[in-house]
């Protein structure tokens, strides 16, 4: 990402991303009846987190750790010229078979769908789940691909040369998502 | 941005990569070995891509690791192989590689008997290039499967000794072995006939000893090499006998080595020659290991090399 | 006809001159040389100001490929290049083909050369017929047809015993046998020096000794004949070593050094990226042996340099390192590659560089060039030591293009080259 950034509006507290994401450990389990065959796949880095965070939320309410998943998704990105900045590949680990299993993929920002795209894709090779849905935690719009989320936790408006920039306390100290603008 | 990035389009060899492209090298590497662990052992990643291995000699084990490591990749392979140089075939090698770049591969993959040949490539080709060995020169995924092996079993390379034995005059394999290991802070012993050792070898940061126990001794990998046969036209040494009872490497011979010492040889080996095989498929043989670690360290380079050539456009 | 050069430096070493002195050249000889010729009217003024004016200079080892390999270069296109670098005489080696051994291609050379009209061309036949290395070439006939010297180079002379033969026969018409030393069994396969360089470019090495096991040996045989015996192309420092103990011992024994051996090592091939422009025979040699050849120019164990100037066609060369032919060639960037490389960091002076192309070679090969003695045929080279130029191979009059200088910003050139007294090249503006 080439030029600098600066802060143009703070979009969620640490508070409002806390209350976000029981709200969506909620749906979830409202959407699928329980907790019975779900298992939540954080796509690297920032929906890792995230799935850490509904499991969380999961296992205070019911009482049940549900298993999570990483998926690195570099080998399926249509473009190649991401790689060369940085190029390393990391590992895809899914805590079991896929079979049977319904898949709750989730991702910090869902944005032109590409990446979900990826990740659809990466997961068709380690099996045939019985069905996969995805949460994610901002939706900012400007989708290239038809693709939708079944769970939103905030929706927001961006401009596309805007970024939005989500933090967990897991990666980067804090909890926070903040729209940036070019200066 | 913490990732030291990758930006070279060719891979000819391992004196020129940093210390830093060739962690990147072996990190990647490592991640790879997953895709081969799958169900589904194939990604998308090279999709639409096209690699030529273009091999002038022959070679099974190394265009087969190849190979599969581009259909892993999903890349679009041409296997382009010929036994003759261009001198004996009278279409030069330029030619041929012109030929071959009209079809616009975006990676060629050379194996060649001369050294500098990948060189002369990757200076006149858009393509990017791989060695795939040029020679007695060097054959830089073959140090970098050897390097992901050692580090697997011994967790690093830094501090390790390591003693190659055998033919080193006429091996790639010790060349770039040599490069890499210095490179990564390992010290490295060659061992071999005197008649078989390149003159001034120590100028390339390395000892040398000329009796197997010695080069056993206090080492934590043993890296025989293969006897070339077929090179040994320069009265190397008097026959494969004499050759086994000096270097040729048995359980016997090992009894003073270190604990946990690790057994390697690049293949294809002369069982009775280089070593024994109660050695090869012995306990302390990671000879097999090697063969899987070389389609994980060629799928990444592949990789690595598409990415930096498709940033260029 | 009259020609008078003047207002330049004067350096002739073959009578120790060295100063502000014009040159009368009178129907094609040196007439006078003083302060202040006389008897000028009539004649053609060359102003030299500024320059340095020698005798002109000789190469004494071309292979002009005439006859049968003219696709590399003929007599008419290499004379031309030495002509435009400075070069008013060059000896050519036997190995075309067919092999100068005989009366008739020595004489067909010449007769080319005289054609041409852009320098003398001396001949220098076979030792052996056919270069073949077994009966003797006849080496009277083609001395009298103008041959002034003998060698098989290309080859060695391997049979000691037809080396020791040549050295007594050569000496009825006292003549060198020129040696291209090498013993093939230790060279064998090799494509570069074996040393450091080709250990870590896994190419296949000629040791120094391949070179040094001939010498040794033919030193003997000049000892016990008396012959004259010349080095060709001296690689190796201790090849240079025996040829200083031989002259210490008074012994006819004699050497040329290359340009490139002095200036380059076998590193270059690697530096180069396996450029075939860095691959010729005897290979580039390491560093010490570059430092000792260095110290054999300046103590005058070499007695000339010489470029082994090899043509070949660019097609020949742009293979596979091991693949491509020895040799490059070395005409066109003798004087300028001395000048910048020896001359200037002040490794040997102006008037010693100046007695390696010009008297140096003329004493080994008896030639009347390479001096301004009043009499000897009115050559002259015209060089600025201080205007820079850029090596381009595209530029040369050569017909090869196999250069390892490319590219070299050098201050010293030749500007004007004056043979027989008619001036040849002039300086562009």
């Amino acid at each position: 990402m080439s030029g600098e950034l600066r802060l143009k509006k703070n979009v969620l507290s640490e508070q409002q991303m806390a209350r976000i994401l029981r709200r969506m450990a909620g749906e979830i389990l409202e959407h699928n009846g329980g907790v019975e065959g779900l298992m939540l796949v954080g796509i690297r880095t920032r929906g890792v987190p995230m799935a850490e965070g509904l499991a969380a939320e999961i296992e205070r309410s019911e009482g049940h750790k549900v298993p999570i998943g990483v998926l690195d998704i570099t080998l399926y990105r249509d473009d190649l010229s991401v790689i060369a900045p940085q190029p390393v590949v990391k590992e895809t680990r899914l805590p079991g078979p896929v079979e049977n299993q319904t898949l709750v993929l989730c991702d910090d920002v869902l944005y032109t769908g590409r990446t979900i795209r990826a990740a659809l894709d990466a997961l068709t090779d380690y099996g045939r789940p019985k069905a996969v849905q995805l949460a994610v935690l901002v939706d900012r719009g400007h989708r290239e691909l038809p693709i939708q989320a079944d769970f939103v936790g905030r929706k927001i408006a961006s401009d596309p040369d805007e970024v939005v920039e989500v933090r967990f306390v897991a990666t980067d100290g804090e909890d926070k998502v903040m729209i940036m603008e070019p200066e | 941005m913490t990732q030291e990035g990758w930006s070279r389009k060719d891979l000819v060899g391992i004196a020129d990569l940093s210390p830093q492209e060739i962690q990147l090298i072996l990190d990647t590497a490592e991640s790879f070995r997953e895709v081969s662990e799958r169900p589904i052992k194939k990604v998308p990643t090279l999709r639409g891509k096209t690699v030529v291995n273009l091999f002038f000699e022959p070679s099974t084990r190394t265009r087969s690791s190849f190979e599969i490591a581009e259909k892993r990749l999903s890349a679009d392979s041409l296997n382009f192989s010929s036994s003759s140089s261009s001198l004996s075939k009278g279409e030069s090698l330029i030619d041929t590689a012109l030929n071959l770049q009209a079809m616009a591969p975006d990676l060629i993959v050379i194996r060649h008997s001369h050294p500098g040949v990948p060189h002369m490539l990757a200076a006149r080709l858009p393509s990017g290039v791989i060695n795939a060995g040029d020679g007695a020169h060097e054959h830089p995924t073959q140090a970098l499967l050897d390097a992901l092996t050692i580090v697997q079993h011994r967790g690093r390379l830094q501090g390790l000794k390591v003693s190659i034995v055998g033919d080193i005059e006429h091996s790639r394999v010790v060349r770039s072995n040599i490069h890499l290991l210095n490179k990564m802070g390992a010290e490295v012993t060659l061992a071999g006939p005197r008649t078989m050792m390149p003159v001034e070898v120590e100028k390339l940061g390395v000892k040398t000893v000329y009796t197997l126990d010695e080069a056993i001794e206090g080492a934590d990998v043993i890296m025989m090499l293969r006897v070339q046969l077929e090179r040994q036209s320069r009265m190397a040494f008097p026959s494969t006998r004499e050759y086994f009872n000096l270097f040729g490497l048995t359980r016997e011979r090992l009894k003073p080595a270190k604990r946990g010492v690790i057994i390697m040889h690049p293949g294809p080996m002369n069982r009775g020659v280089e070593i024994a095989s109660d050695v090869a498929d012995g306990p302390y043989s990671v000879i097999l290991e090697q063969v899987a670690n070389g389609v994980a360290v060629r799928m990444a380079v592949l990789y690595l090399l598409a990415g930096a050539l498709q940033e260029a456009e | 006809m009259k020609l008078v050069v003047r207002g330049g430096r004067v350096v002739d070493p073959s009578q120790d001159l060295d100063g502000d002195l014009e040159i009368l050249i009178e129907d094609g000889c040196i007439a006078q040389i003083d302060k202040k010729v006389k008897g000028v009217r009539g004649a053609e003024v060359y102003e030299a100001h500024g320059m340095v004016v020698s005798p002109g200079l000789i190469d004494m080892h071309v292979h002009l490929r005439e006859p049968g390999q003219e696709y590399k270069e003929t007599v008419r296109t290499g004379t031309l290049a030495a002509a435009a670098a400075g070069f008013t005489s060059v000896a050519c080696m036997p190995n075309t083909a067919p092999v100068i051994d005989n009366r008739s291609i020595t004489e067909h050379v010449m007769k080319e050369a005289k054609e041409a009209g852009f320098a003398r061309v001396f001949p220098i036949g076979a030792v052996s017929k056919g270069q073949k290395g077994e009966e003797m070439a006849e080496i009277g006939e083609m001395v009298t047809a103008g041959a002034v010297a003998v060698s098989d180079d290309g080859f060695p002379v391997s049979n000691a015993e037809l080396m020791r033969r040549a050295l007594l026969y050569a000496q009825h018409y006292d003549i060198a046998v020129i040696q291209h030393a090498q013993d093939l069994d230790l060279s064998a396969g090799g494509v570069m020096n074996e040393g450091e360089w080709s250990t870590r470019l896994g190419l296949p090495g000629a040791p120094g000794s391949a070179e040094d096991v001939m010498v040794a040996r033919d030193v003997l045989l000049a000892e016990d004949t008396g012959g004259r015996y010349h080095v060709a192309h001296l690689s190796t420092g201790r090849s240079l070593d025996m040829v200083r103990r031989a002259k210490a011992q008074g012994l006819a024994v004699t050497c040329e050094a290359t340009p490139h051996h002095l200036l380059l090592t076998d590193e270059a091939v690697s530096e180069s990226g396996f450029s075939t422009n860095t691959k010729m025979n005897p290979p580039l040699r390491s560093e010490r042996d570059r430092e000792a050849l260095l110290n054999g120019l300046a103590d005058g164990t070499i007695d000339a340099i010489a470029s082994d100037h090899a043509p070949h066609h660019a097609d020949e060369k742009d293979v596979e390192f091991s693949a491509a032919p020895f040799g490059i060639i070395g005409l066109e960037t003798n004087l300028s590659v001395c000048l910048d490389r020896l001359v200037r960091p002040g490794i040997i002076s102006l008037n010693r560089l100046v007695e390696l192309f010009t008297v140096g070679p003329a004493r080994v090969l008896n030639l009347p060039v390479g001096t301004l003695v009043p009499g000897a045929p009115g050559d002259l080279t015209v060089f600025d030591p201080n205007r820079p130029v850029t090596v381009r191979a595209k530029r040369f009059r050569s017909k090869a293009r196999n250069t390892p200088f490319e590219g070299w910003r050098l201050r010293g050139r030749p500007v004007a080259t004056i043979l027989g007294g008619a001036v040849l090249a002039r300086p562009k503006k």
